[in-house]
C-alpha cells in the first residue's frame, strides 16, 4: 500500500542523506521525496512516498524515528489529509493543437505559464493521479519535458505535525 | 578560560571523566596530539592499527559499562576504524570515535588523506557529527557522549577538521553539564497496561521460557533478571550476547539458545507456550528459520528500541522500555498477584526439560590422544575459577568458549556477536585489562583470527597489560571448514593456511612468553603456569584436534527442534581421517 510519510527534521547538512541512506541500506523503496525548510529555518519538512506491507511501513517509521535528526513524523495516509503535487509540462505546439492544449489545461485547472511560437509550458497542481491523468490525455508525441515535484501533504483539521 | 580547539577536545574528554583514549596519530590530528602531550590526566594508548583502537575501546566499554573513546587521523586512519565502529554498532556498545578531517576550506577537493568519514560511517553509527565551528566543539562532544550512552547505546563519530583544532585560534571554553536535543528523547518507561498484561500471560503459562539477551547486560539489569527468574521458577536461556546476564551455573539456566545453543534450550523454545524476550532482538542466529520459529508460543518482548520489536518476529505483547525498571515493575506485580504460577504444569515442564537435558548435547570425546578444544575451555574455567574476563575472536573457538565457560556475572564475556569480527579478541582483551588490571583476562582465539590483529601484541607490551592468549590452533579456519564439511561435501576451499607462523617465537619477538601445548595432559599445567605469571602476557599455542566440530547445531534453513547432534561414533571427517 502507498504511504505518505511526513517528517520534521533538523535542518542540518547530511540530514537528507541519512534518510535516503536508511532506505537504500534496508532495501525500502522511495517513490518520491521532497524537502524544504519550514517557517522555522532550523527545521526541514520532508514528504516521502513509499510502498510496502503494514509490517514494512511500521519498520520504516520506527527506523526513521531512530534517526537522531528526525524530530517527529506522521504517516499521512493513516488519516484525512490533503495531498498536492506540482507539475510543469513543456508541450510542442503546432497552430492546429494550441486551442486543444489550452482547453485541456483549463479542464485540469492548469495554467499556461510560458509561450513561444513552438511550445507551451503548462503548470498544474493537484493529487498525483490528476497529474497522471493530464499526461495520459496529452498526445505523447507532443510532450517535450515533464517536471514533477513529488507529492507533499498536510493533515486536515486540527491534526498537525509541529514541534 | 580561552582554549584552542585541540585543548578544548582534550579538556572536554577530561571533564567528561574519560580515563583512556585509544588512538594513533597522523597529519590531521597533530594539533590534537600536541594538546594531549601537554597534559597527564587523559591517558593515551597507542595502538598499532586503528582497528585495534576501536576494539580495545570497545572491550573497555563492554567490561566497564563506560563509553570507549578512540582518536584516529583522517583518511586511512578513519577507514581503518570503520570495522571496529561497525562491530560496536551491531552489539550496541557506546563508543565515541574522534576522527581527524582535512581543513574545512579543502573538504571536498580530494585533499591528501581526505575521506568522507561522515558518509562512510553513516550506516554503522548511532549518529555522527562534523564540527564546523570551534565554538560548538565542547557542546558537540557532550552531545556525542549523551547519544552514545543513553537509550540503546551505540558508537558516535565526531569528525574534526584540522583547522578547528588550530593552536592559535582560542575561544572561551565551558564544558556543558547537561545537553538536551529536541529530536532525541531516549528515556522510555514501559507501558503500565502492557506490563500488567504480560505478567498475567506469564502466570497463566504452562510451558514458559525466559529468553534474555545483551540488552540486560547493557541495561545493568542482571540483578533484576535473576530475581524475576527465581521468583517465577521458570527456565531461562541466554543469547550469545546475554551470557552472564543470568548466572550460568544456576539450575534454572538451560544454556545458550540458537545455532550452537543447547538442545534443551532450543527444544524448550520450540515447545514453549509463552516466551518472554528481554533485551534480545530475535537475531537470525537465534531464531533459525523464521517460519518454524516457536510455533506454539505467545511472545512478550521487552526492548528499549521500538525498531527491534516486530522486526522479524511478530510479538503479542510489546513493551518498549528500559529493561531494568520494567523488570522491577514485573517483579512487584508477580509478588502482589493473587494468581500464582501453575505449579503442576511447571513441574511437568521441568520434567520434559530434564529429558532433553539427558541427551547431554555438549558431550565430547575425552579419551583420545588429541587435545579437544572443549577440554581446554573447561580447564580454563577451572584454572580461573570462573572469574576471568574472557574475550574471543570469531569462529569455532568463540562458540566453544560460549558453551563450556559458564559465566555467572555480566560483562565477563566479551565477543563480537552481531558483526562477527575476526581480530576483535586481542585488542578487546587489552582494553579490558586496562580497566581491570587485577583481574584475569583471557583471549580465546584461533590461529586464523589472532593473525587479524596480531600487531596489538606490541601494544600489550608497551602498556603492560598481561593477558593470556588461548590459541586453539587447529590449522584450519575451523568454522569455515565445518560448514564446508557439512554442506560442501568436505571441499575445503581456502579454509587452510599452510604457512602458519610459529606463535611461540612470534610471542617472544613481541617480548612476551610463548608456550606450545601438544598433549591433553599438558593443558592444565600450562594454563596454571600462564596464569601464575601475573605480570606477563602469555601466548598459549594449543594444538587441538583438527577435525573437531561445534555441536549441537541448527543448520541453515532448519528450526529449533531440528538440531544436528554429535554422533557418538564421531563425525564423518573423524572417520575419513582415522
Amino acid at each position: 500500500m502507498r504511504h505518505i510519510i511526513s517528517i520534521l527534521m533538523e535542518n542540518e547538512s547530511g540530514a537528507l542523506s541519512r534518510v535516503a541512506g536508511l532506505f537504500s541500506a534496508r532495501g525500502y523503496n522511495i517513490e518520491s521525496l521532497t524537502v524544504a525548510p519550514t517557517e522555522d529555518p532550523s527545521l526541514s519538512r520532508m514528504t516521502l512516498v513509499t510502498r510496502g506491507s503494514e509490517e514494512i511501513i511500521e519498520q520504516i517509521t520506527k527506523q526513521l524515528n531512530k534517526l537522531i535528526d528526525v524530530v517527529k513524523l506522521i504517516d499521512l495516509a493513516e488519516s484525512f489529509h490533503i495531498e498536492r503535487e506540482l507539475m510543469m509540462v513543456k508541450i510542442k505546439t503546432s497552430p492546429e493543437i494550441r486551442d486543444e492544449i489550452r482547453s485541456m489545461a483549463d479542464i485540469f485547472r492548469g495554467k499556461i505559464i510560458d509561450v513561444t511560437p513552438t511550445t507551451y509550458i503548462v503548470e498544474m497542481t493537484g493529487p498525483s493521479e490528476k497529474l497522471d491523468a493530464f499526461i495520459a490525455a496529452v498526445d505523447p508525441e507532443t510532450i517535450v519535458e515533464v517536471v514533477r515535484s513529488g507529492p507533499t501533504g498536510i493533515s486536515r483539521g486540527e491534526k498537525s505535525l509541529h514541534v | 578560560m580561552e582554549l584552542s580547539g585541540g585543548q578544548i577536545l582534550v579538556q572536554s574528554l577530561i571533564d567528561e571523566g574519560v580515563e583512556y583514549i585509544f588512538g594513533y596519530p597522523g597529519g590531521a590530528v597533530l594539533h590534537l596530539y600536541d594538546a594531549l602531550f601537554q597534559q597527564e590526566a587523559l591517558k593515551h594508548i597507542l595502538v598499532r592499527h586503528e582497528q585495534g583502537a576501536t576494539h580495545a575501546a570497545d572491550g573497555y566499554a563492554r567490561a566497564t559499562g563506560k563509553p570507549g573513546v578512540v582518536l584516529v587521523t583522517s583518511g586511512p586512519g578513519a577507514t581503518n576504524a570503520v570495522t571496529g565502529i561497525a562491530t560496536a554498532y551491531m552489539d550496541s556498545i557506546p563508543l565515541v570515535v574522534i576522527s581527524g578531517q582535512v581543513s574545512l576550506p579543502v573538504i571536498g577537493s580530494d585533499a591528501f588523506q581526505e575521506v568522507d568519514m561522515i558518509g562512510i560511517t553513516r550506516p554503522c553509527v548511532k549518529h555522527n557529527f562534523l564540527v564546523k565551528d570551534v565554538t560548538k566543539l565542547a557542546e558537540t562532544i557532550k552531545k556525542a557522549f549523551y547519544v552514545a550512552t543513553t537509550g540503546r547505546p551505540g558508537p558516535v563519530v565526531i569528525d574534526v577538521p584540522k583547522d578547528i583544532t588550530a593552536p592559535h585560534i582560542k575561544v572561551p571554553y565551558k564544558y556543558p553539564k547537561k545537553v538536551a536535543m529536541r529530536s532525541y528523547n531516549p528515556v522510555v518507561s514501559g507501558h503500565k497496561g502492557q506490563i500488567k498484561k504480560a505478567v498475567e500471560l506469564l502466570l497463566a503459562a504452562q510451558k514458559p521460557i525466559i529468553y534474555a539477551g545483551g540488552g540486560v547486560v547493557l541495561g545493568e539489569a542482571s540483578k533484576e533478571l535473576t530475581e524475576f527468574t527465581r521468583l517465577l521458577g521458570y527456565p531461562i536461556t541466554n543469547t550469545l550476547m546475554g551470557l552472564g546476564a543470568y548466572p550460568a551455573t544456576d539450575k534454572q539456566f538451560i544454556g545458550m539458545l540458537g545455532m550452537h545453543g543447547t538442545y534443551e534450550a532450543n527444544m524448550a523454545m520450540h515447545e514453549s507456550d509463552v516466551i518472554i524476550a528481554i533485551g534480545a532482538r530475535f537475531d537470525d542466529r537465534v531464531t533459525g528459520k523464521l517460519d518454524l520459529f516457536c510455533p506454539y508460543a505467545k511472545i512478550i518482548h521487552i526492548d528499549i528500541d521500538p525498531a527491534s520489536i516486530a522486526k522479524t518476529v511478530k510479538v503479542d505483547i510489546p513493551i518498549v522500555g528500559d529493561v531494568k525498571p520494567v523488570l522491577e515493575q514485573m517483579i512487584a506485580l508477580v509478588k502482589d498477584s493473587p494468581k500464582k504460577a501453575n505449579k503442576k504444569a511447571l513441574e511437568a515442564w521441568w520434567q520434559q526439560i530434564a529429558v532433553w537435558q539427558a541427551v547431554d548435547c555438549l558431550q565430547f570425546d575425552r579419551t583420545g590422544p588429541l587435545i579437544k578444544p572443549q577440554y581446554v575451555i573447561e580447564q580454563l574455567y577451572e584454572v580461573t575459577k570462573g572469574e576471568a574476563y574472557v574475550t574471543s575472536d570469531v569462529g569455532q573457538h568463540q562458540m566453544w568458549a560460549a558453551q563450556y565457560y559458564p559465566f555467572d556475572k555480566p560483562r565477563r564475556w566479551i565477543n563480537s556477536g552481531g558483526l562477527g569480527t575476526m581480530g576483535f579478541g586481542l585488542p578487546a582483551a587489552i582494553g579490558v585489562k586496562l580497566a581491570f588490571p587485577d583481574a584475569d583476562v583471557a583471549c580465546v582465539t584461533g590461529e586464523a583470527s589472532i593473525q587479524m590483529c596480531i600487531q596489538e601484541l606490541s601494544t600489550a607490551l608497551q602498556y603492560k597489560t598481561p593477558i593470556k592468549i588461548i590459541n586453539l590452533n587447529n590449522r584450519y579456519m575451523g568454522m569455515v571448514r565445518q560448514w564446508q564439511e557439512f554442506t560442501y561435501e568436505s571441499r575445503y576451499s581456502h579454509s587452510y593456511m599452510d604457512t602458519i607462523p610459529e606463535f611461540v617465537k612470534l610471542a617472544e619477538a613481541y617480548g612476551h612468553v610463548g608456550m606450545r601445548i601438544d598433549k591433553p595432559e599438558e593443558v592444565r599445567p600450562a594454563l596454571e603456569a600462564a596464569f601464575a605469571m601475573k605480570d606477563r602476557t602469555v601466548f598459549l599455542d594449543i594444538m587441538t584436534d583438527r577435525t573437531e566440530n561445534v555441536y549441537p547445531m541448527i543448520e541453515a534453513g532448519k528450526g529449533h527442534h531440528d538440531m544436528k547432534l554429535r554422533v557418538a561414533t564421531g563425525t564423518s571427517t573423524d572417520r575419513e581421517l582415522a
